[in-house]
């Protein structure tokens, strides 16, 4: 089992309880993002819409860090996770039009 | 006491104002749903409702339809984006761009028009919402291209006397009819002219900015095109260039006078390369003998030095007598008239960026009842 922390940020509190950090253990062993993701989904599912598209991607101003590195450098929801790893949703600097 | 509601959708969230029946001083308020961009609302008063609803997009974190019951004091926000394309489409929601309540006879039903182009059905108030199949599954979709918008379903224009007819616009599609409910359409563009193609009259690819009609009169339609002005006397299946006397054929607000089916108002643009106001000046036109001819509604409107223009749906009437038209501009200023466009004031200026404005006459007398149709606790 790992257990990893997502740091949520103040935009999707209101789809996680309120809360700024959760835990979650992942079963699934190694461990990548996706499954972490899927453990952080079951703890506050409104959050899966608004990080991931319908058909399951990261939106385009949405960065998840794992660690410092955002995802997108290394390998995306297949980037392996280690345990006690904190897991960051960012909205990207992109946005806000 | 009757009063009249205007929601106002901004690149920056929703705002409404509220004035007595005069419409002659406006009080407004908002935003609600700070922050995100509202392509689309609609006002839902079926079974004693008084229900708006909101395509509200973060360019971060998604679009979904949001509903209030009352007035904004409270939104439901869907726990769970409440608009998805299915998983074997492979595509993903980017905007909303219309919402169309659906038959009075059938209350729970609504439909919203989206980007990428394709149409929602929901049957149960909004708790669940379907694609409509027919046409996310049409044939000429893989051809269908972009346009400064995005490949946008922006119009949903239902027949009020046949249920199972509908025509939707598609830009860059163009404009498709369904006979069957939506299990079937065709596309319905003999006539518009695409400038932009080397085939200058194919069966589909125009450009339609938007397409109305009169409750009354159904089967004729109007439509204001990147590029041209057109009536449809049979239903589609034939247009007519009406765009005689107007400075540019070129626009995007197209709409309809609540009580002459012969009278239309639209808000021309110098071209679609330089994009303001025809010669600096800002000017609604009105036919009224279904596009015979056009007369230019100045009143009020600035005549010099403007650049100010209007998109597709931020445009709209009231049902009053004589009708308030109404309209929001890109640079945040919002036009009334209480006389049919005879005058105009501002109503409120320094909004955002106006994308769609629609107006409702309120009883107020009346209380709106909850109906208790949705899912989600109240945020």
């Amino acid at each position: 089992m790992t257990r990893v922390v997502f740091l949520i940020p103040t935009p999707l509190r209101p789809f996680a309880d309120g809360r700024s950090r959760i835990e979650v253990d992942v079963a699934k062993d190694p461990p990548a993002l996706a499954d972490a993701l899927e453990a952080l989904w079951d703890a506050a599912p409104g959050v899966r819409d608004r990080v991931l598209t319908e058909q399951g991607e990261v939106r385009p101003h949405v960065n998840v860090f794992v660690g410092a590195e955002s995802c997108r450098w290394t390998g995306g929801q297949a980037t392996p996770i280690a345990d006690g790893a904190e897991i960051a949703i960012f909205p990207a600097i992109s946005g806000g039009l | 006491m009757k009063s009249v509601r205007l929601l106002v959708g901004t690149t920056k969230g929703v705002f409404f104002l509220r004035a007595p029946a005069a419409r002659t001083a406006w009080q407004v308020e908002g935003p609600h749903l700070a922050g995100r961009a509202i392509y689309s609302l609609a006002h839902d008063g079926r079974a004693g409702r008084q229900r708006v609803w909101a395509g509200a997009a973060s360019m971060h974190w998604g679009a979904v339809l949001v509903p209030t019951d009352d007035w904004g004091r409270t939104w439901d926000e869907p726990p769970e984006a409440n608009v998805k394309f299915p998983a074997d489409s492979g595509l993903a929601l980017k905007q909303i761009w219309q919402i169309e309540p659906g038959p009075d006879d059938e209350p729970d039903t609504l439909y919203c028009g989206v980007d990428p182009a394709a149409l929602f059905r929901t049957s149960d108030g909004g708790k669940t919402w379907e694609v409509v199949r027919g046409l996310l599954d049409h044939p000429h979709r893989e051809r269908w291209q972009p346009g400064g918008g995005g490949l946008c379903l922006h119009t949903i224009v239902r027949d009020p006397g046949k249920a199972d007819r509908m025509w939707v616009a598609i830009s860059s599609g163009g404009v498709y009819r369904t006979t069957d409910g939506g299990r079937t359409w065709s596309a319905r563009n003999a006539g518009i002219r695409a400038e932009f193609m080397p085939e200058k009259y194919p069966d589909f690819g125009q450009c339609v900015h938007k397409v109305v009609h009169h409750p009354t009169r159904p089967g004729r339609l109007f439509a204001q095109n990147h590029w041209g002005l057109y009536r449809s006397d049979d239903a589609g299946d034939s247009w007519q260039d009406i765009a005689r006397g107007v400075p540019s054929d070129f626009g995007f607000a197209m709409t309809m006078h609540p009580h002459e089916p012969d009278t239309v108002y639209i808000i021309p643009i110098q071209s679609d390369m330089v994009r303001v106001a025809p010669e600096e000046k800002l000017r609604v036109y009105r036919t009224r003998n279904g596009g015979g001819s056009w007369e230019a509604l100045t009143r009020g409107l600035p005549q010099r030095r403007a650049y100010d223009i209007v998109l597709r749906d931020a445009m709209t009437t009231d049902s009053l007598d004589p009708a308030g038209v109404y309209f929001g501009t890109r640079n945040g200023r919002l036009y009334a008239s209480n006389d049919s466009g005879g005058s105009w004031r501002v109503a409120i200026d320094g909004l955002p960026s106006i994308t769609c404005v629609r107006a409702v006459v309120v009883d107020d007398r009346k209380p709106a009842r909850r109906t208790g149709a949705r899912r989600s606790a109240r945020r």
